[in-house]
């Protein structure tokens, strides 16, 4: 964990925590989501709505060849199209391929993860269009040109007043540091780009196979705006974001929004089923529903499946420590928090985010709240396991565990390696602690004492008051 | 009849905190308990495991259940290292000639507190300590061993002692093993908050279950110039036992 990549992590997390705005907006965010969410365990048998969950991501990740296949051919009967795109690439040119057939001027997008997560926009424009995150959220990071900061909220970290400097920007004048304002402002330039948008772009909560239903689960009406004013609508959603039928989605429906955002139900949950037909009042001419796959069919069958479970709720970031310190940006991909710590490396190769899976403390809180079951901090460590085992451990830690494993072994090997330890430590403790040591004991006391080393180990103590041994 | 148990010491109580484990023996005898002590353990593993290094971590843990071989009850005065044997032991020998010791050794192993609740049924205690005192449930403890209720009663039992819950309590210190001095920079970021925490409850006396935390949080309390008294709980109970 050495190298470029590592300084540019530390680089991010100094960033972060050198910001107090930023540490006040995370922290806060953190305590009213968790407080909400403590309320929706009051409310709800939440252990058994878990249950139910659980059963249904199970048994549709178990089957997912079945249920892809049986949701594919459902679009197909009901009119639309389905590209199952092997990769980002794959998935990128079928979307541009489009753009440019239609000759798209503007293209809307509601909020989706996997198209951030397959750099869709960019290849987009790069086709010729211009791109708007109708999403307020995505907007926001959008103007700012920066990556989503959580997967729920994806301008938690921004301020009133930033929000306001990038509004005003996109204004050409200065507008009120007022929500009230601000998202008037919003709602009257996106109205205009809903009216003249080529193709709408949205991703998918839930694709339920059994009747080729999208289903989205969103609360500022745009989702709707995206995915019935353009004649073009296309579906872009991870391959696991189904579920069998309409029945199954009741738990999910239930445990979504109070997970995610601390709400008995959003404002809209769009339930939408081919394009136009005959007599329908809106709608788009045509549907496209591209089903990407990037890497999560090898997960299949793998000790990672259960990461496949997930229902994307975000309650993970929100109850992650380290998370609350670093923020969304210091993980530097499409999924911030725990679960992108786990995914990331998962979808895009160990070697491209070494530092994630170290960057736990292993508190385990992901793992406790995780609405599908996901045991993440477990996760994390098969993938310190993975790691070592293809060869990333350092020579030094390398030496140094095996050094351990065997002095594990040698009681008094061990007592031994104390007494030296014990000795070495002497020199640098001052009136009852170590302010200063070199290595790795300094990457400790650079911040805090470290005790000072008994002067009789505790094996020496028992021996000395129990003469006959144990 | 009486219970026998054998103490886990683990590795930071053995050679920086040798008090705690006497503690520890103090309270289990004054309880009737017959405490021993196996030389032959040293280290569960954990640190290698948390690291990746499996197959060293293994061999840790294969010395450990040879010195636990004979132990009635195993009790530990950190609740991260007996998590590491209940949770990860099992799995770590699974399909493997030591599985059913594991799952063995697992079954039979516990933190002091929980020991004292769960299985000496302790429900009242000739301590005594007058102080305003605030505890920190260690993660492992609380999450993997599920362990929350039994140091809040334990210190419920303590005449004198008015308990002060922590804000935030379920956050981790930031400790996490390696991840102190791997990720050291974090790692002080979360410890900050914890102190911030303690200190605003206005306790003068901060009880935990696991040395390896307390060893973090009592750290930056005094690099931040607190004097703020720290033990683990086993301390408590035995400085301030009737004689």
């Amino acid at each position: 964990m050495t190298g470029a990549s590592r300084e540019a992590f530390d680089r991010r997390v100094d960033s972060a925590l050198g910001d107090p705005v930023l540490q006040e907006v995370i922290s806060s965010g953190q305590d009213y989501m968790q407080a909400l969410q403590e309320q929706a365990k009051a409310e709800l048998d939440w252990p058994a709505w878990l249950d139910a969950v659980e059963a249904v991501r199970s048994h549709t990740i178990a089957h997912l060849d079945f249920y892809a296949a049986q949701f594919a051919d459902n679009v197909e009967r009901l009119g639309g199209r389905v590209c199952f795109a092997a990769d980002a690439a794959e998935a990128r040119e079928y979307v541009a391929a489009l753009v440019k057939r239609k000759g798209a001027k503007l293209v809307v997008k509601s909020k989706s993860m996997v198209s951030e997560e397959i750099g869709l926009n960019r290849a987009l424009e790069e086709a010729g269009a211009e791109v708007v995150e109708t999403d307020l959220g995505e907007l926001i990071v959008q103007l700012a040109g920066e990556r989503p900061f959580h997967i729920v909220a994806p301008a938690a970290h921004k301020s009133l007043a930033q929000i306001r400097d990038l509004f005003s920007t996109m204004a050409g004048e200065e507008l009120a540091a007022d929500a009230g304002v601000l998202t008037t402002f919003a709602r009257h330039v996106l109205r205009e780009k809903f009216l003249t948008a080529d193709i709408g772009i949205s991703g998918c909560n839930f694709g339920v196979a059994a009747t080729g239903t999208v289903v989205l689960v969103t609360n500022e009406g745009n989702g709707r705006m995206t995915t019935t004013l353009p004649q073009t609508h296309v579906v872009v959603m991870g391959v696991e974001r189904l579920v069998p039928d309409l029945q199954s989605l009741e738990p999910i429906l239930a445990v979504l929004p109070w997970a995610g955002a601390g709400e008995r139900i959003t404002a809209y949950v769009t339930a939408i089923t081919g394009p136009r037909r005959p007599g329908d009042g809106d709608g788009p001419e045509e549907l496209h529903v591209v089903l990407v796959d990037n890497g999560r069919s090898s997960i299949l069958g793998s000790k990672y499946e259960k990461i496949l479970h997930c229902i994307r709720c975000g309650a993970c970031l929100d109850a992650c420590p380290v998370y609350r310190k670093i923020g969304g940006h210091a993980y530097d991909c499409a999924y911030p928090g725990p679960i992108g710590a786990v995914l990331s490396p998962l979808l895009d190769g160990l070697e491209r985010h070494p530092e994630l899976p170290f960057a736990s403390s292993l508190c385990g809180a992901c793992s406790e709240v995780c609405s599908a079951r996901i045991p993440l901090a477990d996760y994390l460590l098969e993938l310190r396991a993975d790691a070592v085992a293809a060869g990333g451990g350092s020579a030094s830690w390398t030496a140094g565990f095996r050094g351990f494993a065997e002095a594990t072994r040698r009681p008094r090997a061990w007592a031994l390696g104390e007494r030296v330890a014990k000795v070495a430590l002497r020199p640098f403790e001052r009136h009852g602690s170590v302010r200063w040591g070199p290595g790795l004991l300094g990457l400790w006391t650079r911040s805090r004492d470290f005790p000072p080393w008994a002067r009789r180990s505790f094996r020496e103590l028992w021996r000395s008051r129990r003469p006959s041994g144990s | 009849m009486s219970v026998r148990a054998s103490l886990m010491v683990t590795c930071l109580g053995d050679a920086l905190f040798p008090r705690v484990g006497v503690a520890a023996v103090r309270v289990l005898e004054a309880l009737g308990v017959r405490v021993d002590f196996p030389r032959a353990q040293t280290c569960c593993g954990q640190p290698a495991f948390n690291s990746g290094y499996r197959d060293d971590a293994r061999r840790a843990a294969r010395a450990y259940l040879r010195a636990f071989a004979g132990s009635e009850h195993v009790v530990s005065i950190s609740g991260s290292c007996a998590a590491m044997v209940r949770d990860k032991y099992p799995a770590l020998f699974e399909g493997r000639p030591e599985a059913h010791e594991a799952r063995a050794l697992a079954a039979r192993t516990f933190e002091l507190s929980e020991f004292l609740v769960d299985v000496l049924r302790v429900d009242d205690l000739p301590v005594t300590r007058h102080a305003r005192a605030t505890l920190h449930h260690s993660c492992h403890t609380r999450r993997t061993l599920g362990v929350v209720e039994q140091p809040e009663r334990l210190l419920g039992m303590v005449e004198g002692l008015q308990y002060v819950p922590l804000p935030r309590a379920q956050d981790c210190c930031g400790f996490g093993g390696t991840f102190a001095v791997t990720m050291p920079v974090i790692s002080t970021a979360m410890v900050d908050e914890k102190v911030d925490h303690i200190l605003g409850t206005g306790a003068d006396l901060v009880v935990g279950l696991d040395m390896s935390c307390l060893m973090n949080i009592e750290g930056r309390l005094r690099r931040r110039g607190s004097a703020l008294e720290v033990r683990h709980l086993a301390e408590v109970l035995a400085q301030g036992w009737a004689r």
